[in-house]
């Protein structure tokens, strides 16, 4: 483990993408897209998020969401019944139906996203019709768009990526010959994009614009002279509609622990010629405030074997921090969808001999951690508390999503999301 | 198209997972996309189960959908039957697949499984969660149950014997229903011969004819099987459910009956504190407190039944979601003088709420959320449940320890009566209201007021799309002067008294005219 020199963002290896990967085809244990909504709703404060689904997406969402959070939700499901299968009602004019009661009584919302789902996909409701019909209805008043969170499409995180790249279609276009503008990609919380604000700025780098923006009315423009940096590993559909309007990706690696974060911005910094000096100083006292932070955590965290199970897609990044800033020992990395070129720069820092997995069968996955008896396995909420029962100590990986744990100020919080089920384990005597 | 936030049940698959949890050796498999799944934490996270429900989901995916989705099924039930060697198992689809239509029944038909397979239709776009739950064990039941041998008549000294219905995973408050109703039929001199779904398996089942009678626990949930089993098994069943004092007693005449014993000498065994604390002089201030009640049906009309009757609230709304047992519980709010709610819309419930002003809110996790938000009592009565719906201690709705339970849930949210009288009596003391520091911080901060005194202002809800009414300074002091906890009902009061006698100011004069108007 080594954390002395990491200013240099490391170049990929050849042949990294060529590790064996485990690819099972059996029960996915995983939410759906929709549950995005759960951050989203939050993030975008005058957007309103309508499912057109099921009982089951509306049961999924309040049970997802009342366990994670209490809030007056900005989100509804329109419950398709059997009289919109049958015929007997045009699902089209009960759509519009209820979305003018619900823009009757939310006149706050600007935004409002029509959510795809599994029923909505399989009969084949046209919610990109059903968004064009509606916009022009509610013009300028309110934005209509739409994407699938459906659970035949998507899973978990996906759904961020379907709502983003949305609404990449809608942002202003960035006037040609304009300077070269910085965009980050992917929720972040308020803090975090702050503090990433501050140190671009002391860089010299352009103020940056945020995708999604806190205010629907402040949508960041893009166009060629855009260069955007993923902050989130989960968005390919989101990066390949900027690709269209003309922005270029900034290869990186993502931002969680002092290296990645490190990496991350000298990515940013590199692409606008920033001098090592200038970004030395600009980012070593950050550095070193994370470096005490995981300090702490290091004794806890280091040795331990770790197992993932699949579920938001920040597996791999999570795994690069914890086996070369915390020492810890990766048994098994799995993730929903291993995209190699967004993380190309993490596979090239993961050990040599890491047991990857895209995909699920979730048994087989559950007979292997059995056999491995890791020290920690991350997990999601349905797994949790079983795994616990039988002894071993989890971390659910939907906190991970909700707890700010990106950047600098944050390396320290991530370490410890990891270290507090180790540390009560240790302190509980019954 | 239903427009939903929340929704009171889930989809009747869900209900037929909490049938396949509560029981002990029965494995669902369920033909759903990958997102389904959730379901698994409402058992694992809400209800703390320590063990995954035994449920295997296809999962399968857009993909897939071209090709054979049958196929999926059919590996997924073998190969969920080789790892847990289930001894019977249930087959369905969740509300995507009973869309692709691939015929679960069929395929489990041609599986060569060696253990009874009950195939579920349950039409997820026209029914919900307690219909599934109610359906999936009435057809268990039907195929496990083995037929009845000719009853002997009982002979001298064996106790009869029942079974209880209805209590599964997931439930509210089931774990400990079922223990004090055991309990309570113990001291009656009867055994429980099976109780299912919860902690049964599939050879329990199998045995539910060898009982004399059963009791049905949750009408919701045990009302189809019981009338089955009344019409194929000679089993009578019990009408009663026994949460609340007269409910338990009606509940124990109407199981002596069917047992033939003589309840007397448990019936003075057998203690409850509720009648004793509710006629002590410190509930006096309960009486004719505003009540409103929203749940399942089951507790919501026993809510009705112990609200009026055992604590002497006055009941001002009354509804359920449960539209299969609409008709009963509107014609107990027919005898309460009211016009019941049966709804399955959030929004209405939230309506009426804001509408009626009560006290005190009984219902859901669902109510609770209304009655914060407009600042009302509550306390947590019915299904559907929150992980603080498990508590660590044993917490029964049924029998005499269920309603010293209910006694405390439903009296602690409003203010104690002494607590209430005194603040009342002393109201006009320096350091006795609710500007005042604590006494015992007093010394640790200033002395002066803690909170800035606002002038009441009228609330913007109240006012919405009428002429703001005007409060006289005159009239804002003296209703100042009225104890806070019951300020805001006394402003309400005015405002609605002014708006319905065309007044545009409320002067000191139209506040005491709407105390005299309003009673109280």
């Amino acid at each position: 483990m080594s954390h002395a020199v990491i200013a240099d963002v490391p170049a990929p290896k050849e042949g990294c993408s060529e590790r064996p990967v485990i690819r099972e085809r059996g029960q996915r244990e995983v939410f759906c897209g929709l549950t995005g909504i759960i951050w989203l709703h939050r993030k975008i404060q005058d957007a309103f998020f309508l499912i057109v689904g099921s009982r089951t997406c509306a049961h999924l969402m309040q049970s997802a969401a009342g366990v994670m959070i209490f809030a007056e939700p900005r989100f509804a499901t329109a419950i398709i019944d059997e009289r919109d299968l049958a015929g007997m009602a045009d699902v089209n004019d009960e759509l519009d139906r209820n979305v003018a009661r619900l823009l009757e009584r939310r006149p706050d919302i600007n935004l409002l996203f029509l959510v795809g789902s599994c029923p909505s996909e399989v009969i084949k409701l046209d919610l990109s019709k059903a968004a064009e019909r509606l916009s022009k209805n509610y013009a300028p008043d309110v934005r209509i768009l739409n994407y699938s969170g459906s659970g035949i499409e998507t899973t978990f995180t996906q759904g961020e990526d379907g709502c983003l790249a949305s609404m990449v279609p809608e942002l202003p276009t960035l006037p040609e010959g304009s300077d070269q503008s910085l965009m980050i990609v992917g929720c972040l919380a308020d803090v975090v994009e702050d503090q990433f604000t501050r140190i671009f700025e002391r860089m010299g780098l352009p103020t940056p614009v945020y995708l999604p923006m806190r205010d629907s009315n402040e949508m960041p423009p893009v166009g060629p002279d855009t260069r955007y940096l993923l902050a989130q590993p989960y968005l390919m559909d989101t990066a390949r509609a900027l690709e269209d309007r003309g922005a270029k990706r900034i290869p990186a690696p993502f931002p969680l622990g002092v290296e990645g974060t490190t990496g991350w911005l000298k990515a940013a910094a590199n692409q606008w010629g920033i001098d090592q000096q200038t970004f030395d100083e600009v980012t070593a006292s950050g550095r070193a405030r994370a470096e005490r932070a995981l300090e702490c955590y290091r004794e806890q965290l280091a040795g331990k074997r770790i197992f993932f199970f699949p579920d938001s897609q920040l597996e791999v990044p999570l795994a690069r921090f914890l086996s070369r800033e915390m020492g810890m020992e990766l048994i098994e990395v799995g993730t929903p969808y291993l995209h190699q070129q967004h993380l190309a720069d993490e596979l090239s820092m993961l050990p040599e001999d890491v047991q990857l997995s895209e995909g699920q069968d979730v048994e087989k996955q559950l007979d292997r951690c059995h056999a491995a008896t890791p020290d920690l396995t991350v997990c999601g909420l349905g797994l949790a508390n079983p795994l616990e029962a039988e002894g071993l100590a989890t971390k659910w990986s939907i906190e991970l999503l909700f707890t700010p744990t990106q950047g600098f100020d944050q390396a320290g919080d991530l370490a410890e999301l990891f270290a507090r089920p180790l540390v009560r384990r240790a302190k509980l005597k019954v | 198209m239903q427009l939903t936030v929340w929704t009171y049940e889930g989809p009747p698959h869900v209900g037929a997972m909490r049938i396949a949890t509560a029981l002990k050796d029965v494995h669902y498999v369920l033909h759903a996309p990958q997102g389904d799944t959730y379901a698994d934490l409402l058992f694992t996270m809400i209800e703390r189960r320590d063990h995954r429900p035994p449920v295997t989901y296809t999962t399968f995916q857009a993909r897939d959908l071209g090709k054979d989705t049958a196929e999926i099924f059919r590996d997924a039930m073998l190969a969920s039957y080789e790892r847990f060697k289930p001894n019977a198992m249930l087959v369905g689809a969740s509300c995507t697949a009973e869309l692709i239509q691939d015929d679960p029944a069929g395929l489990a038909a041609a599986s060569g499984i060696p253990v009874p397979i009950v195939p579920l239709e349950l039409p997820s776009y026209q029914k919900k969660e307690n219909w599934g739950a109610a359906e999936t064990f009435y057809q268990l039941v039907r195929k496990l149950v083995r037929p009845a041998e000719e009853a002997a008549p009982r002979e001298e000294g064996v106790r009869p014997r029942c079974n209880l219905l209805g209590p599964t995973a997931l439930g509210f408050r089931h774990r400990d229903d079922v223990r004090e109703i055991t309990y309570l039929l113990d001291k009656l001199g009867i055994d429980v011969n099976v109780c299912a779904p919860l902690n049964a398996t599939a050879e329990d089942i199998a045995r539910l004819g060898e009982a004399d009678f059963n009791v049905v626990m949750y009408p919701e949930i045990a009302d189809t099987t019981a009338r089955w089993l009344e019409r194929n098994f000679k089993q009578p069943r019990t009408t009663i459910v026994p949460i609340g004092v007269g409910a338990t007693r009606d509940f124990i005449h109407e199981v002596a009956e069917l047992a033939g014993i003589d309840p007397a000498a448990a019936l003075k065994e057998l203690e409850c504190r509720l009648p004793w604390y509710s006629r002590s002089i410190d509930s006096n201030y309960l009486t004719g407190k505003r009540v409103f009640i929203f749940a399942d049906a089951t507790h919501a009309l026993a809510a009705a039944r112990i609200a009026s009757e055992e604590l002497g609230y006055e009941v001002v709304g009354l509804g359920t979601y449960s539209r299969e047992f609409a008709r009963d519980v509107r014609a107990k709010a027919k005898d309460l003088g009211i016009e019941a709610l049966i709804t399955d819309d959030y929004l209405e419930v939230e309506q009426q709420v804001q509408d009626l002003q009560p006290e005190l809110v009984l219902g859901t996790q669902m109510e609770r959320h209304i009655a914060k938000r407009l600042g009302i009592a509550c306390a947590v009565i019915s299904a559907p449940v929150h992980v603080q719906d498990y508590p660590a201690r044993t917490s029964p709705q049924m029998g005499f320890e269920g309603a010293n339970v209910i006694f405390d849930d439903w009296v602690h949210p409003l203010m104690m009566g002494l607590e209430e009288h005194l603040l009342g009596m002393f109201r006009e003391d320096f350091e006795f209201n609710d500007d005042a520091v604590p006494s015992h911080l007093a010394m640790h901060g200033e002395t002066g007021p803690r909170v800035q005194a606002q002038p009441e202002k009228p609330d913007a809800a109240a006012a919405d799309d009428k002429a703001p009414i005007i409060w006289e300074p005159d009239a804002e002091k003296e209703l100042r002067k009225i104890p806070f906890f019951v300020r805001g009902k006394a402003k309400r009061n005015a405002e609605a008294f002014a708006a319905e006698k065309g007044l545009s100011q409320i002067t000191v004069e139209t506040l005491y005219d709407a105390k005299a108007h309003f009673g109280r």
